[in-house]
């Protein structure tokens, strides 16, 4: 979050800005509060190694996880080659059943949509299941500020998308968005609602949370989901989820929103088979999550069940730009959040260091493509490039890969900052010269005696000596010790 | 068998001793090993950062310089310096036909020296002896990329008086990652911090890897937590317990 103040500097961490290390500060500026946090790494590392044992558990119980991987992989590939006519089709299905349609082009679009909706219906209350759609658009503060003259009151009705509304926190990973938060700093904020001190129990916190959430399920005037999965063919939108609220938000209120990525379509019905046994899997450890809804259209005639009225609105918000492009197989995601319990930079980090509602190795992905590269510069660089995610990833997608090439996209688009440029040419002229090589590995000899006294050194030698002892260079290089004779 | 050897920069420049332990070794299986001189670095910090231009030029290098010689395989000590030139170089010459050619050619000859020894030798037991408890870090590239896995176990388990046990969270990043160590020092050391908790968990005496750059990041982590745990390098084992 950008609006946190920076953390007061020591004067040697400054030097890390200088050459190499410029323009990565924003992560970087988190990140080390972070890591310095110990009550946030024991959560990360409660969840992600409980997530991570889950996953390999169940997969590793899947002889055909492997297929269904390169199956997915491919269904999303002809998905994006002829998105505009899957697209097409699926909102011609919604319209069919009496639903109503619509294409944002941007998240004002969506929040325009859905903020003129509420005005005609009168609406008072909305309740929302957890939906990283309209964590992107902010749609929350956007309606509350665009729209205050109707006094919404929107309420998030996923347990922990909940608590983090009421502490005024945004999620800090995709399926466990208060991962961040203990036992203790839960039952502060939920007392706090309460107006009463609740006790530290998971039963108390529950069974308030529940009466609250009631209230609110059974006077919504309007309920908003996002969407794991929109079929084309049928037109049905796939929610998929492991508490029961998103049914009460899709089946008490009137009216149901759903908010959804253009990149979450599949072209059939029967490809969910291969993603949901996918997602459940690689997000939560699970066979299948304990509620999976679909939802074709409004209530139909003599239909028990459903809203009266269906709006899906198809967001594009900056995703149709990386259609055809070296960037398009970041639009195959499917959100599980596998690639963030893997990681070994988030392990360390959480999601908030990386300052944008995805986190994690698609969050460094993706951020940059939706927003520009220039407003998340430093996210490309948030990676040790271990390959974890890729590995992890069941949609099959190269993270690591696409981080590679959104560094190039920097460089190429002048973005990497002068010093870098400048370092860089120096390593290219001197590497394709093996004379230059060995003058300036002789030189670096000589010059490591100043090296070794015990003062600060500036730029990328200093990032290293801040922390680790730099090894010496040896006194002979191979290449001479070859010449020599070995 | 004629090799020629490729010796990471770093690896020329600090622990040369590495490079002289996998001569001896290849040597000792009869190879003739040959160092083509005019090498210098396979590219990939520049790759790493995003300077695909500087790192073709200096790619094209590697391949001019590799080219001129003869050889049934060129072998580096180094799991992510082969991955460099195997899988990276296609990647960046994709859009060269030319380069891309040549670098799929040579590419399929470049051979992690484990690798080599296990797959193109079909050794596992060097008669190599050291003592001590170790654990092995498998370099992320060797580990995703490469997908060499047994090859250095296979190989340690046959070294007399070495006990190769397993350790917590083995599969995770050591947290060096080229240039990620200093542009972002923070993570990249609590991310050493990790490994070097569970290394003391695990009660090993030494770490071994197959790459030295994970092992510079390490060890220079260790010594400066104070920890003097002994740091080798895959070649150097195999080199040990045997007259020069
Ligand atoms: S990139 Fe892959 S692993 Fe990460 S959240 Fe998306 S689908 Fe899951």
């Amino acid at each position: 979050m950008e609006t946190e103040k920076p953390a007061r500097r020591r004067e040697t961490e400054d030097r890390r800005n200088e050459g190499i290390a410029s323009g990565v500060e924003g992560f970087n500026e988190r990140a080390r509060r972070a890591v310095n946090d110990q009550q946030l790494h024991d959560s990360i590392e409660l969840f992600t190694h409980k997530s991570v044992a889950g996953r390999n558990a169940v997969l590793n119980a899947l002889p055909e996880a492997p297929e269904l991987r390169e199956r997915a992989y491919r269904i999303k590939q002809e998905t994006m080659a002829n998105l505009d006519r899957y697209l097409e089709q699926m909102a011609d299905a919604v319209e069919a059943r009496g639903g109503n349609v619509f294409f944002a082009t941007d998240g004002e679009d969506a929040v325009r949509y859905i903020g003129d909706l509420a005005r005609e219906k009168g609406a008072k209350v909305i309740t929302k299941s957890k939906s990283m759609a309209t964590e992107e658009i902010e749609l929350n503060r956007r309606l509350e500020e665009d729209y205050s003259d109707l006094g919404l009151e929107i309420v998030e009705t996923d347990l922990g998308e909940w608590i983090a509304q009421l502490a005024g926190d945004t999620p800090s990973h995709i399926v466990g968005p208060i991962l961040h938060m203990n036992r203790k700093r839960i039952t502060e904020v939920l007392s706090r609602t309460a107006g009463e001190e609740l006790p530290p129990d998971v039963e108390a916190l529950g069974s308030f949370a529940r009466r609250r959430l009631r209230e609110k399920f059974v006077t919504a005037d309007i309920g908003i989901t996002g969407a794991n999965f929109g079929v084309a063919e049928t037109g049905t939108v796939a929610t998929i989820t492991n508490e029961g609220n998103a049914r009460l938000v899709t089946s008490v209120p009137p009216v149901h929103v759903v908010v959804m990525g253009i990149e979450k379509l599949v072209p059939r019905f029967t490809d969910l088979s291969v993603f949901v046994r996918l997602l459940a899997r690689s997000g939560t450890g699970q066979k299948l999550t304990v509620y999976t809804n679909f939802i074709t259209g409004p209530r139909g005639e003599g239909e028990l069940d459903g809203a009266e009225e269906f709006h899906l609105i198809l967001m594009d918000n900056g995703r149709s730009k990386l259609l055809g492009t070296e960037f398009e197989e970041a639009l195959y995601c499917i959100r599980c959040g596998a690639c963030l319990n893997v990681c070994p930079v988030y392990r360390q980090t959480g999601g908030h260091a990386y300052g944008s509602t995805y986190s994690g190795p698609i969050g460094a992905v993706i951020t940059p493509l939706l927003k520009g590269q220039g407003e998340a510069k430093d996210l490309p660089h948030a990676s040790s490039l271990c390959g974890a995610c890729w590995e992890a990833c069941p949609v099959g997608i190269p993270l690591h890969d696409l981080l590679l090439k959104l560094r190039n996209q920097q460089v190429e688009e002048g973005l990497a900052g002068k010093a870098q440029e400048i370092a860089f040419k120096g390593f290219e002229s001197t590497m394709k010269r093996p004379v230059l090589y060995r003058i300036s590995s002789r030189a670096g000899r000589l010059a490591q005696k100043p090296l070794k006294k015990d003062r600060p050194l500036p730029g990328p030698l200093g990032a290293w000596t801040g922390s680790r002892d730099l090894p010496p260079l040896a006194e002979k290089s191979f290449r001479e010790l070859w010449k020599e004779g070995i | 068998m004629r090799v020629a050897l490729f010796v990471p920069c770093y690896v020329d420049q600090i622990n040369p001793e590495v490079g002289v332990s996998v001569v001896r070794v290849l040597r000792r299986l009869g190879v003739d090993v040959t160092y083509p001189e005019g090498q210098t670095c396979c590219g990939q910090p520049a790759f790493n950062s995003g300077f695909f231009d500087e790192a073709r030029s200096v790619g094209r290098r590697f391949l001019d310089v590799f080219e001129r010689e003869r050889f049934d395989y060129i072998v580096c000590p180094s799991g992510s310096c082969t991955t460099m030139v195997s899988h990276y170089y296609p990647f960046i010459f994709k859009d060269l036909p030319d380069e891309r050619e040549r670098s799929e050619t040579l590419g399929q000859r470049v051979r992690e020296f484990s690798d080599f020894l296990v797959n193109v030798m079909g050794v596992k037991d060097l008669g190599a002896r050291l003592e001590g408890r170790a654990v092995f870090h498998t370099g992320c590239h060797q580990r995703r990329e490469l997908g060499v896995l047994e090859e250095p176990r296979e190989l340690l388990a046959s070294v007399d008086e070495l006990e190769l046990v397993g350790w917590e969270n083995e599969e995770l990043c050591c947290g060096f990652g080229g240039t990620f160590a200093v542009k972002m020092p923070d993570v990249s050391t609590a991310m050493a911090d990790e490994k070097i908790k569970a290394l003391q968990k695990s009660g090993a005496d030494t770490l071994i890897s197959g790459d030295s750059s994970c092992l510079m990041h390490l060890k220079g982590r260790l010594r400066r937590t104070g920890h003097d745990t002994r740091v080798l390098h895959l070649a150097q084992v195999l080199d040990s317990g045997k007259a020069g």
